[in-house]
């Protein structure tokens, strides 16, 4: 198999509160590999530490313990060079266009003249977002905003791109029309992605394997494997074997799920 | 034009005929106050004369600096506060206190200090205004969501491009706020203290209109003063509000 592009070791990650006491474990200790190349989901009940381990790797927050490394040398709330981070909430920077947004973090990168202006251009191109270039954020729709900051990501050329519930606020079939677009990406830059996500059948669709995550602190409870071919879009659904496996990750998450809500798997509401 | 416009328009014309009205029929006598139409001749004479040329242009010269040094020492101090966060804590309560300390009741230790020049009455048309920039700074710099900060470390911007490339021009629309109050504390400073003591500006010759019962000079300059004031205002404000449009805010 392909070597780690991304491994964990032991990573726990405690926040103390400061002034309010205390201290929230939110995630493990936990151990991790992703591999050079591959789609890598996350599924996990809501507050489980999904987002934590995103930071974690991304070196936008450090391991209280364990060591997270990155093409062998270890992050340690530096950002390494080569990681993009598609976020859960809309950043968009709201004053620029659409055009200025993508290009943003290419003001600090040393290009050839011209190199810029063409990432930017492909960039536009592949996320659809032609005819919107000189618009502004709030003149675009979630999805539309969502893509420009895929598209910002993209122009980085990045060998390894975090996504965080990129999908959150689409309706459904948006979703799965961005899906089949972060999967064509994925073909296209031959990026590793890490894709957190709520929705069992989105993982079960896009990644080649799916971490299902504990109730916090997070650890992982099972990786499952899809085995779908590289060349794939949203029609495996059809496929015999995308219920059994949706099937299998809802089976380890259904008492994952009860413990966060607050009720013991398996106990009926008001139960004997 | 909109309705709005159009209401307001149509109220301050009624406003000023009313007047007009009242100095006419003599209700209000000539001696307290001249009809609009007068004063609206007397300023035109004013300005064709050039007469007042070298007051006004020091009244407005002295604003423009004072309002100037308000402003980018505003933002910078904004900035810099905003950036540490226990000198933050100690501020907050002083900033909140500021607006009852009569800043006009030093301008006579700063003329000790300074002599009776330009320098007093620029300084207290700044202390007027910087305030209420550095405040309305923080409270821009305050709302940028946290989520843009983490987009910014991922494009590794240095502390300095983070403020100039996202936190600053986030909070532009909410600096503009303190810029309007700028404006209007940087005329007040410069004008209250031209009529407390001085040796010229729109506020001494006011004053010493008011001392000669010159109606003809105090009211065309008092027109002048607001119509200067009123437009900066309306400028900025337009500013602000194409710049809240533009993120759907407005
Ligand atoms: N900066 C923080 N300070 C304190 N607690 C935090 C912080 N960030 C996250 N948490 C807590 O850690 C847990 C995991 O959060 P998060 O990673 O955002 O979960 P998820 O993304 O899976 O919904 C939550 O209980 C959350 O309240
Ligand atoms: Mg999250």
């Amino acid at each position: 198999m392909s070597v780690a592009h991304v491994t964990l070791r032991g990573v726990t990650k405690v926040f103390s509160r400061p002034g309010k006491g205390g201290e929230v474990h939110a995630l493990g200790p936990l151990d991790l590999d992703l591999r050079s190349g591959e789609f890598f989901a996350v599924v996990g009940p809501s507050g489980c530490g999904k987002s934590t381990l995103l930071e974690l790797i991304a070196g936008l927050a450090t391991a209280s313990a364990g060591e997270v490394a990155f093409e062998g040398r270890p992050i340690a709330g530096e950002i390494p060079d080569g990681v993009g981070v598609v976020f859960q909430e809309d950043a968009c920077f709201p004053w620029l266009t659409v055009v200025d947004n993508i290009a943003f973090s290419l003001r600090k990168a040393r290009l050839a003249p011209g190199e810029r202006e063409s990432r930017v251009r492909d960039a536009v191109a592949m996320m659809g977002l032609g005819g919107f270039e000189r618009s502004y954020p709030a003149q675009l729709s979630g999805g539309m905003r969502q893509r420009v900051c895929i598209a910002r990501t993209l122009v980085m050329k990045p060998r390894l791109i975090l996504l965080d519930e990129p999908f959150g606020a689409l309706d459904q079939q948006t979703r799965l029309l961005m899906g089949e677009e972060v999967l064509r990406l994925w073909r296209q830059t031959g990026a590793t992605v890490f894709l957190i996500t709520h929705a069992l059948d989105e993982a079960t669709m896009l990644a080649d394997r799916i971490a299902v995550m504990s109730a916090r602190p997070g650890r992982i409870l099972e990786i499952v494997e899809t085995g779908w071919p590289r060349e794939r879009d949203s029609r495996v659904v059809e496929d015999a074997r995308f219920g059994a496996l949706t099937a299998r990750l809802w089976q380890v998450l259904r008492q994952e799920s009860m413990k966060s809500i607050g009720r013991p798997g398996g106990v009926p509401e008001g139960g004997a | 034009m909109n309705r709005a416009l159009v209401l307001r328009v149509l109220a301050l014309a009624a406003a000023v005929a009313v007047l007009e009205a009242l100095c006419r029929v003599g209700v209000i006598d000539r001696f307290t106050m001249q009809p609009p139409s007068r004063i609206a001749v007397d300023l035109w004479s004013i300005l064709a004369t050039g007469k007042f040329n070298a007051a006004i242009l020091k009244t407005l010269t002295n604003a423009g600096i004072a309002f100037a040094l308000a402003v980018s020492v505003g933002i910078a101090a904004g900035v810099a506060i905003h950036g540490l966060k226990a000198l933050r804590e100690g501020l907050d309560p002083l900033f909140a206190t500021y607006y009852a300390i009569p800043v006009l009741a030093f301008y006579p230790l700063l003329i000790i200090l300074f002599g009776l020049g330009d320098a007093p009455q620029i300084l207290i048309g700044f202390m007027l205004g910087v305030v209420a920039v550095i405040v309305n700074t923080l409270n821009g710099l305050d709302r940028v969501p946290r989520v843009l900060l983490k987009a910014a470390r991922i494009g590794r911007l240095t502390p300095v491009e983070v403020a100039t490339q996202v936190t600053l021009p986030y909070a532009v629309p909410y600096v503009l706020t303190g810029v309007k109050f700028a404006v209007s504390y940087a005329f007040i400073g410069i004008i209250g203290s031209e009529f407390v003591m001085s040796r010229g500006g729109m506020g001494f010759e006011i004053a010493f209109a008011y001392n000669n019962l010159d109606n003809a000079t105090m009211y065309p300059l008092i027109v002048l003063i607001l119509a200067v004031t009123i437009s900066a205002n309306l400028m900025i404000a337009r500013w602000e509000k194409a710049l809240l449009a533009r993120r759907g805010l407005a």
